[in-house]
């Protein structure tokens, strides 16, 4: 455990709680999910998965959590993406590889521009 | 800086690691490592999450929040390719999730300012990092960096922040007086026996923010010169006194309480003691007596307890509340603080809003706010539409206000000069079909019961009130009743030691001021207006409505209704005990109480 041995200790701990803290609170902030189940995996759903984690760390995007989830019971469509911006329709997109994960990071997370063609249920 | 989907944060807590958190830590790292995940999940050390003691070693997961308990080489195994590689939360290993809804304080409404009870359900009170991540401790250290003891009293002066324990004293003005008394060791003290029925805003800052009162009087302490502190916590309140302790222990571990505060050289320790729940031991004379161990008794004043209190030695005693505000004040700014509440009583006040109002709980107004607005636009209006009678506020010992008092200002003096007190805020609220002499029965029975038997006037007065008060509810009052309960209670408020006896008598006092016409109805007519008063009510059977279904007679628990089937029925009223279940029962509306 820190001992606080100065004002310095104290303000160090504070950026460090506040970070967990940010953390936990979700609201107000988009979500991306991959489906990760058996079948997902096998039909790439890590590779989606780490293109729009790399994705969200060359550009810094602030506030994006990134979440997975087991299979989406959508049969055929793996890997499958979903996501959620707040106060809006959720959106899922099917047969998602990491060069389309980009894509739809770049045109709906950043811009706000939903894929249509990708869609597979809203 | 990197990015990570996710953080598993460990608890680092001493139970959790004699455990094995340690080990689970370690296991983790290897499993990630070889599900080649480590570069895009988080490991952090905690403090406690969960219980350590039935829950450790455990981990929380976010963004899921995922809370797992009770670790073993296998759970970390499964966990690590379930949820990391497949995304699948694990329900078999997860706490339970707690209730998160909390009727005690609701979402704050529009005209309210939360001060106090900002942090409460936001912060998790048993990790000191939540409230370090909300500022917490920035007002502590910048007193033991920047300021000296004048400073801090020159600014407690200056906010005008005054007792929340209900008498309203300047807060800068007790801590000057504590300070300048002489006398070694000076002891620090906070008042959380709260007693009041209905009132429960200290037990909830100290269940929601203990951290709060632990620094207000670290800095109270610190302006004193004060290197001992105790916390009076009434033994009712169990899980408050768990929760505080656990919140000293850590503000020790954190070097934050405890032998030099911060690398600052100022030492001060801090302990819970426990009450056993006696009304009078919020008194300070009687508080103070029993953290010495003595019987709970108050005693005359002076002196006062900042010359001669604990152990008889210079003491200061503050409210729970009143210590809350202190971080608050010096951390946002006198500017801050004094822009909020009336011109005599700055900042928030919190209040109980308690009995027939529709939405009960906790609230916090600048003071200032009328009863109005704060029981109207706030509390919602009076249940089920029916009209207002009377709002009692401050405990008690408070009086009862009827509707001409609805525009009054909230603060110290209004209540004061409208005869009631501000207590520690609670706030009964009472419509048309209460009975104030029923009312006024109600809490002389309560402050009779409490008093703890030390001065006569308190001990046999309150007695005698109550007496005359069961007289005429029960339809036996006599003229020289009226006469007879002003007399006592301007002696008992003249004559007893300690506040409570002092205050006793108010609810009589201001039914009697108030609502007289209800006292002269009981004893002349021998008549309830409310309806309350079983001895004076009658139950009858409307010809008009009854249908003669039977209900009423097959539930009467003395068979006093009589009457055969589609025809009308009859009460007793020699066997009726008017307990009025008939007219619970009653679907036609046919029984009527006069």
């Amino acid at each position: 455990m820190p001992t606080i041995n100065s004002i310095q200790d104290l303000k160090r701990l504070r950026e460090e709680a506040q970070k967990i803290k940010d953390m936990r609170d979700q609201t107000g902030k988009t979500q991306v999910v991959v489906g990760m189940g058996t079948v997902g995996i096998a039909a790439g759903a890590r590779e989606t998965l780490k293109a729009i984690l790399a994705f969200i760390e060359e550009q810094q995007l602030p506030d994006i959590i990134l979440r997975q989830t087991g299979n989406f019971g959508i049969s055929g469509q793996d890997p499958v993406v979903k996501v959620i911006v707040p106060n809006q329709e959720e959106v899922i997109y099917g047969k998602i590889n990491p060069d389309l994960a980009r894509k739809i990071m770049q045109n709906h997370v950043v811009d706000g521009n939903v894929l249509v063609e990708y869609v597979i249920e809203e | 800086m990197a990015y990570y989907r996710s953080t598993i944060l460990v608890s680092m807590d001493p139970v959790c690691i004699e455990k094995g958190a340690v080990q689970v830590k370690e296991q983790l790292i290897e499993e990630l490592k070889l599900h080649k995940l480590l570069d895009e999940v988080e490991i952090l050390d905690s403090p406690r999450i969960g219980n350590p003691e039935s829950e450790g070693p455990d981990i929380l997961v976010y963004p899921e929040g995922s809370h797992y308990i009770a670790l073993t080489p296998e759970s970390v195994r499964t966990i690590v390719v379930e949820h990391f590689v497949k995304g699948r939360e694990l329900a078999q290993y997860e706490a339970k999730m707690r209730d998160l809804t909390d009727e005690e304080v609701r979402e704050p409404k529009e005209k309210e300012i939360r001060v106090i009870l900002e942090n409460i359900g936001k912060i998790d009170p048993r990790n000191i990092e939540d409230y370090i991540a909300v500022d917490g401790y920035q007002a502590l250290a910048k007193v033991l960096t920047e300021m000296t003891p004048e400073d801090v009293i020159q600014t407690m002066l200056d906010s005008k922040l005054r007792g929340r324990g209900g008498a309203g004293f300047p807060t800068g003005l007790k801590w000057k007086f504590a300070h300048q008394a002489q006398g070694n060791p000076k002891y620090m003290v906070c008042n959380a026996d709260e007693g009041d029925p209905g009132a429960f805003m200290n037990r909830k800052v100290l269940e929601g923010d203990p951290h709060s009162v632990i620094e207000g009087m670290t800095i109270g302490a610190f302006a004193v010169g004060s290197n001992q502190g105790y916390v009076y916590c009434r033994a009712e309140y169990p899980i408050a006194v768990s929760t505080l302790n656990i919140a000293i222990a850590q503000a020790k571990e954190y070097g934050l309480l405890g032998e030099n505060i911060m690398g600052s050289g100022f030492s001060f320790d801090l302990e819970v003691r426990m009450g056993a729940g006696a009304f009078v031991c919020g008194e300070e004379t009687a508080l103070i007596a029993s953290i010495e161990g003595s019987r709970g008794e108050p005693r005359v004043r002076p002196p006062f307890p900042a010359t001669k209190g604990l152990w008889g030695k210079p003491t200061n005693i503050n409210n729970v509340e009143t210590y809350a505000n202190v971080p608050k004040i010096i951390h946002n700014g006198l500017d801050w603080y004094t822009s909020m509440g009336s011109e005599k009583s700055k900042g928030t006040k919190t209040f109980a809003l308690a009995g027939d109002v529709s939405h009960t709980g906790l609230i916090e107004v600048p003071f200032g706010m009328t009863l109005r607005e704060i029981i109207y636009d706030i509390g919602g209006g009076i249940k089920d539409g029916k009209a207002y009678k009377a709002v009692q506020t401050g405990g008690p010992m408070g009086g009862c206000l009827p509707a001409q008092f609805l525009d009054l200002e909230v603060d110290y003096e209004t209540l004061g000069a409208a005869g009631s007190i501000m207590g520690s805020g609670g706030m009964i609220v009472m419509d048309e079909h209460t009975c104030m002499v029923d009312i006024a029965r109600f809490f002389m029975e309560f402050t009779q019961e409490e008093s703890c038997g030390k001065c006569v006037p308190c001990r046999v007065g309150t007695r005698r009130i109550l007496e005359i008060l069961e007289r005429i509810c029960a339809g036996e009052g006599v003229p020289d009743d009226i006469p007879m309960l002003h007399n006592l209670c301007s002696e008992i408020i003249q004559d007893s030691l300690c506040g409570l006896g002092q205050g006793a008598p108010n609810p009589v006092v201001s039914t009697l001021k108030h609502f007289l016409d209800e006292y002269e109805a009981h004893i002349y007519e021998k008549r309830c207006p409310a309806k309350v008063c079983r001895n004076l009510i009658k139950f009858s059977i409307s010809e008009e409505n009854c249908t003669g279904c039977t209900v009423c007679a097959r539930n009467c628990p003395v068979s006093a209704i009589s009457g055969e089937r589609k025809l009308l029925h009859v009460i007793d009223q020699d066997l009726c005990i008017r307990c009025g279940i008939c007219q619970q029962v009653c679907n036609f509306d046919a029984v009527e109480v006069n």
